[in-house]
Formats: structure tokens, C-alpha cells, sequence
């Protein structure tokens, strides 16, 4: 049982607090990634639990044992790197080899000129050679495997980077951003290709990104993390519907999530630019809060009942193909940066530029955070009817 | 099965072992590095009696600094000699500077006949160390009435090949659409070598410098030939007659000598550590 | 006329061409001061000794005559010149495995610290700054039969004092103990530059990969990255060695019985001193010929750059 179990980990660089105090439970065979802006200290994270780097605070098990006192090495995980890391002095069979060399071969027996003394080593070269073949096959690396680094593309730098990882048949793969040295298309690509890898291998993946995209797409649960803490745990569908803070919603989601000002009124009411809405929540009156509007939750209003309804002005139409990206500035009121709305083409084509329209947004669908940036559950019918599928950890 | 589960103070254990181990040989490194600099300096300060006894100390009974470093400077024009050495180095300097970089950036950036061969002849010059054209050039110095001048100890080493070669391959990076655009805007290429591409070589030509000025301050080989007159003796050929003269006899002056002859580029390399280092990568590197 | 309407591509054609004029004239000026000190300083020279080096001209001299190839055949079969060759080689051959296994141990050591890295640099360094001939005279100092430390702590230790300079049998090796002194700290900063030059990356990936050990990182990881730079170091070591001078000038003058005099040291010796200008021009070719084929080694170490 391949688990990973880490405790209040924490962390700092001199001053720099890294971690603060990580929990997370990561289950036998789960694909688990960790997504968040750069130095948010999931890389520190993933780098702990490989044991390249010691924490100063918490433990790491894996399998259901303490690794914290084991080198890396012992603690049989594969990490694949950003750059790669591949030897460029050596063959991609001998880079592959490498684990296999390591762990078979006595010190005696990789020693040079000694080498040659030592009696079974051709044996176990042989059993190296076919296991790096094995895996070379899978990976379709068959023919490079003469080749250097250097003569690959990055694309197969990056499949014999994955190739040095299986060939040990670890339980548990770390990887650090392993997709972001790739161009947009094979980025896409490999993207199946390492999530087909997670089911054909079921093994237990641990995979650090700060592409949200590759988070939505590939994992089992999600960790969001900032400021080195887990903001929100879950699956990608909780983290896209029900984000536990702005930070959350902001970062997961493209086009980002539309944040209007919206302001308590008496009873707990909610009111956009003045104007009442429907949604009513347990704060305060006169306190601000920030409603979260999806830019697929947005339509041009026709007056339906249940929706919230504001003017804004089109600023520019992106055209996707399949559908069209709106932008529209709200003129003459505090939120300058504007919305974006997803629209198929038909309705673009019925707005022009620099036209004023009614946009109207399902109230069920908005997300409401408070001034401390956390998610406010609406009161009453709200919440319970809408689009939101209440999904609980 | 889970690894070599070592327990972790025995781990660290190890660790403070093999730190230990390491240390141990680099301190052992420190010692041979440093002793004759602190014997040097010891031997300066100590009288004659402490100095021609057999027991080692490391401070001396009775301090006499004022007495060697006196007699030291009595003795040798030892600040003369430095000022040559500082005479010397500038003016080899300003020559290189002013020969390599025009010639770099035509080597680079310029198409003109005979670019090849020139580069050739440079990388050619690289192989030939100064002893090699010694001879003529002292003959025909000689002829020229010219020997026991600083002109003389300087002349062979206006031409820097090695400083053509490192430029050039500076220059070469430097994108030729900011020379094409400077062009445009009238500049001519005199200028365009001094003020624009020579500032953005800056690296490269104080790392040159460094290189330089560490090279002739200490050159012993070329002085000794072209100089008899101990007036303008660059700093080791100073401490070479100085040495001469005293004959082993007197070594609380002549560790004082050698102290104040050493004194100058060790300075300048403690306070400019980095460019140094730097310097001296780069330019072997290179 | 149709000519006409090519007006303007040609002045375009002229324009190009008054433009690479310009280019070439520049060039030239600008390549001319260094391309006459060349000539001046290196390659008339070069031309000068080839003559010389067939003639019986000395210097002062009045009368000089044609010999041919006699002063190389002179200097093949002279045992002094025999002697000073074995003993520059055998110089060489100290200073080279020291100055540079020496130089790779320390700037491996020194590399993974953290705090003290700086301090170690500018120690090991220091020696290449200071001026070698008056540290001479502080070695001579330091291994004087009786007076030196070097000696005493010998003796401390129940040694016989060994007399470093002054016994033929210990000499040489004395001075390549104070070359691999002086250009110690030189490698060892090349060294840390092409350790530098290794991605933190790989060392992880074979921590990982089970590379657990120094000596299994350093055959896996640090040797074969440092190959290029271990190159070109080893050929500059050989090239600074084979120049020994300054020390035997000043501390050995090629004694105790000849067992210290070197190549360069007899040339000077024959040149500058006995004016056998014509003998010294073969033997400086001599020299010449060793520094070029460690050049030519050293061209093939920095080929060898790009492959991997």
C-alpha cells in the first residue's frame, strides 16, 4: 500500500517561511497534484517528501512507515524533473539503466578497471539490459536508446526522464513540473499519455504544477496550495464549484472567474450596484463581500426571474472557433477591470463593440466570499437549487 | 522490505564524520597555503637573535618591525621598485586596451581583407610564449640603444594576442542590430567600438586587467634580460637584487622586502576578491 | 532610354559598395596597429631566430658564419642540455598530477560548503597573487637546513633535517613542491568553475537514482561533467610547468650540480649570459617545439568541449 501520510511539515529558508504546518493524506494508487503559484512551496513539498530536502518540523511516511531518517534512495520513490536531469554524458539506455545499476551492482562492481574482476556481473547487466528494454518499449524509446540527451527532441527527453522512473517499478512517482520545458501541443498530448501511464502503472502519483489546466485534467484530487499551506483539498469538480476562497477561485478556472463587489443590506440581503438580489446571507449589513460569477454562468439578460441583471459595454470579442470570449468594461462603476462571458457564436455575432447590453447571471450560481476572502454559504433556497453539485470530501 | 533503515543519530553521525574528515583536509591545504605568508610576516618582525635560533615561535620576544622595515627600505628603493611595477603595468595596460579592442571588434564584426589570416597570426601568437622572441627582440632593443628603459621592459607585450582573442570572441556575441542601429544614427564606427560595444564588454575587460596587470606586475623573465639599472627594476627583479645584496644573511629585511613587494596585488585581490576570481575564470576559462 | 529606369538599383549597388569600401577600410585601420606590433613583436622575431639559430653568431660579435643545422645537432647531443630537459620533464611530471589532482580534490571539497566556501577560495588563491620571486625567498627561509621550521618540525619529529635545496637528490622536487604551491589555487578555481557548471539537478536525480555515495556521485556524476575542464587544465599545468624559471633563477641557479637546471633556465643561461646567441636561437626552438605540441593538445581538449 503505496500511501503517503505527511504531517504538519513545515519548512523555512532562513527567514523565509516556506511550509507552514502541510497535512495531507495521499491514498494508495491516487494521482494527486499539488497547483498553485510559483513559490507557494509546492515544490519544497514534493522536494521533502523525495527527502532532497529535510524538514524542519513533521514527518513523512510512506507505505505506513516513517521515512524522515532515509536517503533518498531508500525511501524507493522515482522523481522526474523539471529540466529532466538527465546524465548528458550518457546514452539513454545508460540513463535508464542508472536505478537498475545502482540498486544490482555491488560498489565492487562499478568501480572502473575493478569492474572487470568481479565475478556474476554479466548476468546482472544482462537482467538491466532487458528490464530497460521492457520498459524502452513501452515508453516507444526502442530506437533512441543509443542516442544522447542532447540528439532528442524535448519530448523525449521528457518520456526518457518518465523511462528512468518506471524502470525501478517504484509504487510512488513524484514530479516536479514535468510537463512545462514542453511546447503547448505535446504539453496537451502528454497530458493523456502521463494519465493512461497512472492507470496502466497504479501507482500512487504525486505531481507538481502551476498549471491549473493540468491539475483540472489529470488528477484524482487536487491540492491548491499558497503561502505554503493547503488552501483547499479535493477533487478538480469541488475546487471549480465550490471554491473554498477567492484565491481558490481565482486560480482555478479559464477564463479567471468574474469578481463583482456586492454589499449586505438589511437582512442579509445581497446588492449588486444597488440593486437587490435575491441571494441573502448570515453577515452583517453594510459589510462588502465579492461575488465569484463564472464567465460560463453569464448571459445577455432577457429579464428571467431568479437572475441578476447589471449593464456593461463590449470591449472586445475573441473568437475561439468553437465559441467567443466577450469582454466588456462596466463603465462608471468600481469594477474597472470588467467581465468576460463565454458566448457561442451566434449570440457574438448578435453584440457589436463599444454596444451596451444587459448581462444577467443565475443567482444559484454565484459564489459569495467574505472580506476575509473565504467562501460564504448563501442562505435558504439559494445554495441548495442552481448548478452547484454539493460535492463533500 | 524498506532500505538500509540506518537509525538517524547514526546517520548523523556519519555526516559529522565525513564534515570533519573534509574539514581536516582542507585546514591541512590551509596550512602548507598560508605558512610561508605567515612565516613572512613573522620573520619580518622579529630581531636577528629570535630569527638565527633554532626553536620555532610564531611572535616574537622582542618586536622589531620598525627596524627591519627600516633597514628594508633603507637599503632597496623598495618603493621604487613597486612604482615601476605600477609604471610598468599601466602603460602595458593602456597599450593592450587601446591595440585589442579596435583590432577584436574588426576581427569580429568587420569584413576586411586579410581578416582570416589575421586571425590566424593571433591564434598562432597564442601558442608563442615571450621567451620564444626574446633574443631578437633584445639584440635589436639593443641595437637600438634602448635596453634599461621601461620602454624596453615594455614593448613586447604591447600586442595582447591572448586579449585579441578574448574580446573577439566577446564582441561576437554582441548583436549586430544595435551596430547597425547605431549606424543609422550617424554614429561612426570609431565611436561605435568605444561607446557602445566597449561598455557592454566591460566584464570581459576587467577580468583582462586582473589578468594583466597579475602577469607583469610578477613577470621576472623579460626584466632580468633588458634591465641592469636597479632604478628601474619592476618589483621582483628589485627583490631579486635586493636579495643578492643581502645574500641570505639578513632575512628580517628581506622578509620585510618581500612583505612590502607582496604586499600591493594581495591587497588589491583581498579588497577585490571576486573580480579577481572572476577574472581569472573567465580569462582561463576562455 | 531603358537603362533609365534602372537609375535607381544601381545608386543602390553604388551606395552597397561605397559601404563595404567603408568596412574594409575600417577594418584595416583598425586591425593595423596590432597587425604592425605582431609583425614587430612576434612573427620578425620568429623569422630572426630561424636565422640566428643557423648561424655561430654571439652577441658583441663581430664576425658570424652559415653552420647549417650544427647548433640543433650540438644541442641534441649536449649533456647539459639533456639534463636540463630530463629535469624540466621530471618537473613537469610532479607538477602536473599535484597542481591538478591536487587542485580537483580541494575544489570538489570546497564546492558543497556552504559558509566557509569563500574563505577557502581566497586562501587557496592567494599564493597565485603574490609575487613569486620574494615567496621564494621566504621558501628558502622556510627550508634552511638549520634555521627553517619545515626543519625543526622534522626534527621534532625525530627526523634527520633535510637539506631541501642544497641536496641534488631533493632539489627539483622541492621546486615542484613550490609550483604546485603557486598554481594550486589557479586550478582549483577552474575546477570550481566547471563544477559550478553542473545542473544541482543531476546530483539530485542520482541521489535518487540510489547514487548515495561521494565516490558513486563522483564516477557517475562530477568525473565524466568535468572531463572538458580537467583537460584544459591538465594542458595549462604542463604548459606553466614546462616554463619553470623563476625559482631556479632565484633560489638554485640550476645547482646543487646541475640538478636543477631546466630548459628555460639554460637558454637564458646561453643567450643572455654567455652570448651564444646563435646556440640559445636552436635551443629556444627546442622549447618551442614542446610548447606547441602541448598547445596542439590543448586545441583538441577545448574540441572536445562540445561533445556530449
Amino acid at each position: 500500500m503505496a500511501t503517503v501520510v505527511l504531517s504538519s511539515i513545515a519548512k523555512s529558508f532562513g527567514p523565509t517561511k516556506v511550509l507552514g504546518g502541510v497535512d495531507l493524506d495521499i491514498a494508495d494508487g491516487e494521482f494527486l497534484t499539488l497547483v498553485g503559484p510559483s513559490g507557494c512551496g509546492k515544490s519544497t513539498l514534493i522536494r521533502i517528501i523525495a527527502g532532497l530536502e529535510h524538514q524542519d518540523a513533521g514527518s513523512v511516511a510512506i507505505r505506513g512507515a516513517g521515512v524522515d531518517h532515509l536517503r533518498p534512495h531508500e525511501r524507493r520513490v522515482a522523481m522526474v524533473f523539471q529540466s529532466y536531469a538527465l546524465y548528458p554524458h550518457m546514452s539513454v539506455r545508460a540513463n535508464i539503466a542508472l536505478p537498475l545499476t545502482m540498486s544490482r551492482l555491488k560498489l565492487r562492481q562499478r568501480l572502473p578497471l575493478v569492474k572487470h574482476l568481479s565475478p556474476g556481473r554479466r548476468e546482472i547487466l544482462r537482467g538491466i539490459e532487458a528490464d530497460v528494454g521492457a520498459v524502452a518499449s513501452q515508453l516507444q524509446l526502442d530506437h533512441l536508446l543509443d542516442r544522447k540527451p542532447a540528439q532528442l527532441s524535448g519530448g523525449q527527453r521528457q518520456r526518457v526522464a518518465l523511462g528512468r522512473a518506471m524502470v525501478r517499478s517504484p509504487d510512488v512517482f513524484l514530479m516536479d513540473e514535468p510537463l512545462s520545458n514542453l511546447d503547448a501541443k505535446l504539453r496537451v498530448h502528454m497530458r493523456t499519455e502521463l494519465a493512461e501511464l497512472h492507470k496502466r502503472l497504479g501507482a500512487t502519483f504525486i505531481y507538481v504544477t502551476h498549471d491549473q489546466v493540468e491539475a483540472m485534467t489529470m488528477s484524482d484530487r487536487v491540492a491548491m496550495m499558497d503561502s505554503g499551506s493547503i488552501l483547499q483539498l479535493g477533487t478538480p469538480s469541488q475546487l471549480y464549484e465550490k471554491p473554498a476562497s477567492l484565491k481558490v477561485a481565482q486560480f482555478i478556472g479559464s477564463p479567471a472567474i468574474n469578481l463583482l463587489p456586492a454589499s449586505v443590506a438589511a437582512g442579509g440581503r445581497l446588492e449588486l450596484f444597488g440593486r437587490p438580489l435575491a441571494l441573502a446571507v448570515d453577515e452583517a449589513p453594510g459589510r462588502s463581500v465579492t461575488l465569484g460569477i463564472r464567465a460560463e454562468a453569464l448571459s445577455l439578460s432577457h429579464g428571467e426571474p431568479g437572475s441578476a441583471v447589471f449593464s456593461a459595454r463590449l470591449r472586445r470579442k475573441e473568437n475561439l472557433g468553437s465559441e467567443y470570449i466577450l469582454h466588456f468594461d462596466l463603465a462608471g462603476r468600481d469594477a474597472a477591470a470588467g467581465v468576460t462571458m463565454r458566448a457561442s457564436p451566434a449570440t457574438a455575432a448578435g453584440i457589436h463593440e463599444a454596444s451596451e447590453v444587459t448581462l444577467g447571471f443565475d443567482e444559484s450560481a454565484a459564489h459569495v466570499f467574505g472580506a476575509d476572502g473565504e467562501r460564504i454559504e448563501p442562505r435558504g433556497q439559494g445554495a441548495a437549487t442552481g448548478s452547484v453539485v454539493p460535492l463533500r470530501a | 522490505m524498506s532500505g538500509i533503515a540506518l537509525s538517524p543519530t547514526r546517520s548523523t553521525l556519519r555526516r559529522y564524520l565525513s564534515l570533519a574528515l573534509v574539514h581536516a583536509v582542507l585546514v591541512a591545504g590551509v596550512v602548507f597555503m598560508l605558512a610561508p605568508f605567515v612565516w613572512m610576516l613573522v620573520t619580518s618582525i622579529k630581531p636577528p637573535v629570535e630569527i638565527f635560533t633554532a626553536e620555532i615561535s610564531l611572535w616574537p620576544k622582542q618586536f622589531y618591525a620598525l627596524q627591519n622595515y627600516g633597514m628594508a627600505l633603507e637599503k632597496a628603493p623598495l618603493l621604487r621598485f613597486a612604482l615601476n611595477g605600477v609604471i610598468i603595468c599601466g602603460g602595458i595596460l593602456i597599450v593592450q586596451l587601446l591595440v585589442a579592442i579596435p583590432c577584436a571588434y574588426a576581427l569580429a564584426k568587420l569584413d576586411f581583407p586579410g581578416r582570416d589570416l589575421l586571425f590566424v597570426l593571433v591564434l598562432l601568437g597564442l601558442c608563442v610564449p615571450v621567451q620564444v622572441p626574446a633574443m631578437p627582440l633584445y639584440i635589436g632593443l639593443a641595437h637600438l640603444g634602448l635596453l634599461n628603459t621601461y620602454f624596453a621592459m615594455m614593448v613586447p607585450f604591447f600586442i595582447s594576442v591572448f586579449a585579441i582573442f578574448l574580446f573577439r570572441q566577446f564582441f561576437r556575441s554582441f548583436p549586430d542590430d544595435i551596430i547597425h542601429a547605431a549606424r543609422l544614427d550617424g554614429m561612426s564606427e570609431f565611436e561605435i567600438v568605444w561607446r557602445i560595444v566597449t561598455p557592454s564588454a566591460w566584464p570581459a575587460i576587467a577580468a583582462f586587467c586582473v589578468f594583466s596587470a597579475v602577469a607583469h606586475w610578477n613577470d621576472l623573465y623579460w626584466p632580468l634580460i633588458v634591465i641592469s639599472d636597479a632604478k628601474l627594476a619592476p618589483p621582483p627583479l628589485g627583490m631579486m637584487f635586493f636579495a643578492d645584496a643581502e645574500a641570505g644573511s639578513n632575512y628580517g629585511a628581506l622578509t620585510a622586502a618581500a612583505t612590502i613587494l607582496t604586499a600591493p596585488l594581495v591587497i588589491a585581490f583581498l579588497i577585490a576578491r571576486r573580480r579577481f576570481i572572476d577574472g581569472i575564470t573567465m580569462t582561463g576559462v576562455k | 532610354m531603358a537603362m533609365a529606369a534602372l537609375a535607381t538599383p544601381a545608386s543602390f549597388a553604388s551606395v552597397a559598395r561605397r559601404r563595404r569600401w567603408i568596412e574594409r577600410v575600417t577594418g584595416l585601420g583598425f586591425a593595423m596597429p596590432a597587425l604592425v606590433l605582431l609583425l614587430l613583436t612576434i612573427l620578425l622575431p620568429l623569422g630572426a631566430l630561424t636565422l640566428l639559430s643557423l648561424t655561430n653568431y654571439e652577441f658583441g660579435g663581430t664576425d658570424m658564419d652559415w653552420v647549417g643545422l650544427k647548433n640543433f645537432q650540438r644541442a641534441l647531443a649536449d649533456p647539459i642540455i639533456r639534463r636540463s630537459l630530463v629535469n624540466t620533464l621530471v618537473y613537469v611530471a610532479i607538477v602536473v598530477p599535484g597542481g591538478v589532482l591536487g587542485a580537483l580534490l580541494i575544489a570538489v571539497l570546497v564546492h558543497r560548503r556552504k559558509q566557509t566556501r569563500s574563505f577557502y577560495e581566497v586562501i587557496y588563491f592567494l599564493p597565485v597573487t603574490s609575487t613569486l620571486i620574494a615567496m621564494a625567498t621566504v621558501w628558502q627561509f622556510l627550508l634552511h637546513p638549520s634555521l627553517g621550521p619545515v626543519n625543526a618540525l622534522l626534527k621534532w619529529l625525530g627526523f634527520a633535517p633535510v637539506a631541501f635545496l642544497s641536496e641534488p637528490s631533493t632539489a627539483l622536487a622541492t621546486l615542484a613542491v613550490i609550483g604546485i604551491w603557486q598554481l594550486l589555487g589557479f586550478n582549483m578555481i577552474l575546477f570550481l568553475a566547471g563544477l559550478t557548471a553542473i545542473p544541482r539537478d543531476l546530483y539530485e536525480a542520482a541521489e535518487i537514482d540510489g547514487c548515495a555515495g561521494g565516490i558513486d556521485r563522483f564516477l557517475t556524476i562530477t568525473w565524466p561533467l568535468l572531463g572538458p575542464t580537467t583537460m584544459f587544465v591538465l594542458v595549462t599545468t604542463m604548459i606553466t610547468a614546462f616554463k619553470i624559471f623563476d625559482t631556479v633563477a632565484v633560489m638554485t641557479r640550476g645547482g646543487p650540480v646541475g640538478s636543477t637546471e631546466v630548459l628555460l633556465y639554460n637558454i637564458y643561461l646561453e643567450g643572455f649570459q654567455y652570448f651564444h646567441t646563435g646556440y640559445a636561437a636552436a635551443l629556444t626552438f627546442i622549447f618551442l617545439t614542446f610548447i606547441l605540441v602541448f598547445s596542439v593538445m590543448q586545441t583538441f581538449a577545448l574540441d572536445r568541449k562540445v561533445h556530449y
